[in-house]
This record gives C-alpha cells, structure tokens and sequence, in this order.
C-alpha cells in the first residue's frame, strides 16, 4: 500500500531523513516512534506529499508521490491524515467540516456527504455535537471529529502525525479507542506516537527512528521483547518508565 | 429663512449624496476584489508574481490619493481611446471610481496580507491532505478565516475612503461635499452649508467606527473560545 525507498530530505544544507526504507502492507498497522527531530513526522508527511523529498521514491497504491505528473489532491483526497494540532477549520460547523471536502473535491451530493458525515460523527461518539463549532468542542472531542473527517472521503489508508500528543491526558484514551477500532477493522494505518501502549495493542510493526534514520524495523513482538540497537533501548526505557 | 435655503437644496445634496456613497461601496468592493488577488500573488511562490505585486503595493502607497485621482482623470480617457481606438469621454465619476479602487487595493491587499499570514499553517496542510488544491484552500479554507480576522481593519479603512472620497472635487465631480459647496456660493450661506455637510459626514463615519468597535470587541470574544 505504501512503499517508502531510499528517500532522503534535506532542509537546506540540513539533512532531517537520511536513506529510509520501509512498508506498509494492506491492513497493516505500522507505528513510527523516536525522539524528537529524528524526522518521524517529516517522514510521514512526505507519503502524502505535504512535503517534497529530494531523493528516493515513494508509492502509495502504486501511484508515485514524488512525480511531477502525478495528481496529488486526488492522491490526498484517499489517503486520510489527523494532525497534531487537529486542524479542524474553525469557521464551519462540525458538519460543515465533516462536509466541505466530500462535495467540493469528491463531487458528492450535499445530502449524501451529509449522511455520511453524520454517521461517521455517531461512530466516533459525537453525533450530539453536529452543530457546534471546533471551538466550542475539547482537544479529545476535536481529534475525534478530525479522524471522522478523515474517513468521510473513504481513505484507503490513514496517516496519523501525533494524534494525541496535543491533548491532556484524561482526553488520550478517546483519541486511541476510535484509533484502535478503527485498526481492528483492518483500516491500513501509518501512526506517528509515542503511544506505545497503543502500539502493543493493535500495532503490526514498529519503526524507530533516530537523527533521520530508520533505526529499527520490526514486528511489535520482537520490538518490545529484544530491541536491537541501544538507542531504542534507551528511548523505550524512557517512555515506558513514564508510563508507569 | 437660512434653513429654507438649504431645505431647497435638500434634492440636490441627496444626489450629492447618492454620488458620494455610490462611490465609495463601488470602490471598496472592487477594492477589496483586486486587494484579494495583490496579497495572494505577493505570497505567492512566483517570484515575478510577487514582485510585480509588492512593486504595485508600493508605489501607490507613496503617492497622494489626490495625484492618482486627477492622473486617472486624463489617463482613463486616454487608455480606452488607445483600446478602442475612438476617443471616449467617461467622466469624473468613472475615473474616479478607477482611481480609488486602484489607490486602496493596495491598501486593502496589506490588511488581508497580514490577515492570510495569521491564519496557521496547519490549516492549509489540512486542507491540502483533504485533497483540495490551491485555489479551494484559499476560497474555503483561508481566506474566509482571513476577511472575519481582518473585518474590523478592512471596514475601518473603508470609513477611511469614504472621507477620502471628498477629494474628487479635484475633478468636478458632484459629490456631496461638492454639491454643498456650490449651493452654499450660490445661496450666499457657505458656511451654514459647510457645517450641515460636516454634521452629515461625521454622523456617517462615527456610527460606522462605532460598529467597528463593537466588532472587534465580538470578535475578541470569539477568539477567546
């Protein structure tokens, strides 16, 4: 579904991805981890072209992101992604950003992506909340809306950069349940966390990253049982000692 | 009997009037249209988009409005002649209404420049990521947030024209101002014209300036949510 070769990025003379390689599969669920600035959300933003590489390829459903001929809002318009800092657009109401992209770049009928938006607003828990405003709604209950309006537009696959690393604690769980559903249903997932608890739950693979390089690349059993290089050892020590 | 004159001049100094508030809605709204298009191409990735844009900013910006009024004046006529290739005359009110709106474009493009520069990046990252392309995040996405930021800059430089709009004398245009003037030599009362025409123009900008206020005052509340 998403395959990442070789890419490396610089800023100016300051290289932040060096030679990545990976993969997501189709129903995969891949959690990229690491300290902060190795690149982790650099690196996720590149699969949907937000950012440009200056080196490598990318494909997502084997259409190549890193081509001039290649439409990238149509390629966005499938590929689902929650921001940090959730981005939902604060002069429309839930359903009207639930809406907006559904019609004006999908083409679909105002009661039909209605419809959808609605349903997909119940199933994130927030039916109740259709006519309010982004601002009227708490961190948790904005990121909640944010994936809804993801999935409106019928991604086949999501990217999430740090869904939950804006949020207060007591609102981190909401975010993951819809999350971690949404990964039992088989919805092929690219999530940049620090989350590791969500990571053991419904990860298949777990990416670390350091300095712009991808350190580790293995299955989750393998991950959490012998991490391999010394720095991940130490990041996890960190992370998990925090967690409890 | 001084009142009697300027109740006889009431249909003229409606016109006046008429000609005045015509004036300034009619360059504030292709005003604000061109000021739109000045602040996106100066943001604009296209060095020579932007350039050319900032160079029009600029310059405009460093001329009296009272210069750019009479240019028009002798320009606008000479342009249409060069186009059309038959001389035309417009009129002080077409070539005024050319000249303001090119004159506050450049005023309006630096308030919605700072107005799009506010709204956070994330925003437009999340518009793109919905699959929209460059001129659907600014229609839907940015330059709505944009306007509603700025709305109580942009009316404010507004009830700015609209006082500037005076200086079309310059041309011979009867505008309110204008048309007081001349009732007021013929009648022999100027100063009793002048002072009515000062009443009317102050009631206009103080009522507007004070809705400016209480504009601003909703949106700071706004933003506080």
């Amino acid at each position: 579904m998403i395959e990442i070769k070789n890419v490396s990025k610089w800023y100016g003379s300051f290289q932040v991805l060096k030679d990545c390689s990976t993969h997501v599969s189709k129903g995969e669920v891949v959690v990229v981890c690491g300290p902060s600035g190795s690149g982790k959300s650099t690196l996720i933003k590149c699969v949907n072209g937000l950012e440009a590489i200056q080196q490598g390829e990318i494909l997502v459903n084997t259409t190549k992101v890193n081509d001039p001929k290649t439409n990238l809002p149509k390629l966005r318009s499938h590929v689902g992604m929650v921001f940090q800092h959730f981005e939902l657009f604060p002069h429309l109401s839930i359903t009207d950003n639930l809406c907006l992209a559904q019609v004006e770049v999908l083409g679909r009928g105002k009661e039909e992506a209605r419809e959808k938006g609605l349903a997909l607003l119940d199933r994130v828990g927030l039916k109740a909340h259709a006519d309010k405003f982004p601002g009227q709604l708490s961190g948790g209950q904005q990121q909640r809306v944010a994936i809804a309006r993801a999935l409106a537009m019928g991604p086949y696959c999501m990217l999430f950069d740090e869904p939950t690393s804006a949020l207060d604690p007591e609102m981190i769980n909401e975010v993951l349940d819809v999350m971690v559903e949404l990964a039992q249903e088989g919805m092929t997932m690219m999530v940049v966390t620090h989350e590791m608890g969500f990571a053991r739950k419904v990860a298949n693979r777990v990416i670390f990253m350091d300095q712009g390089q991808i350190i580790e690349d293995t299955t989750k059993e393998e991950f959490f049982g012998s991490p391999r290089s010394e720095r991940a050892q130490q990041f996890l020590s960190k992370i998990l000692h925090h967690c409890n | 009997m001084e009142f009697n004159s300027l109740i006889d001049a009431l249909p003229a100094l409606l016109e006046g009037l008429q000609v005045t508030l015509k004036l300034m809605v009619m360059a504030v709204m292709g005003g604000i249209v061109i000021g739109t298009m000045l602040a996106l191409f100066r943001l604009s990735n296209n060095r020579i988009l932007s350039l050319s844009a900032s160079v029009y900013v600029g310059y405009f910006r460093s001329i009296p409005l009272l210069l750019v009024i009479s240019w028009f004046y002798f320009l606008v006529p000479m342009i249409i002649e060069w186009m059309t290739g038959k001389p035309e005359p417009v009129g002080p009110f077409i070539s005024s209404l050319v000249a303001f709106t090119m004159f506050e474009a450049a005023y309006y493009c630096e308030i919605l420049r700072a107005g799009i520069q506010s709204i956070p990046k994330g925003q437009v990252s999340a518009a793109y990521a919905l699959g929209m392309n460059y001129r659907q995040t600014m229609r839907l996405v940015i330059l709505p947030q944009a306007f509603r930021k700025m709305a109580p800059l942009l009316l404010q430089q507004s009830i700015i024209l609209f006082q500037d709009t005076a200086l079309v004398y310059a041309v011979g245009l009867m505008d309110f101002l204008n048309t007081a003037r001349s009732r007021g030599d013929i009648t022999g009362e100027l100063p009793l014209f002048l002072l009515s025409a000062g009443a009317v123009y102050f009631v206009i900008s103080f009522t507007a300036s004070r809705v400016v206020m209480h504009l601003q005052k909703k949106l700071a509340i706004a933003q506080a949510h």
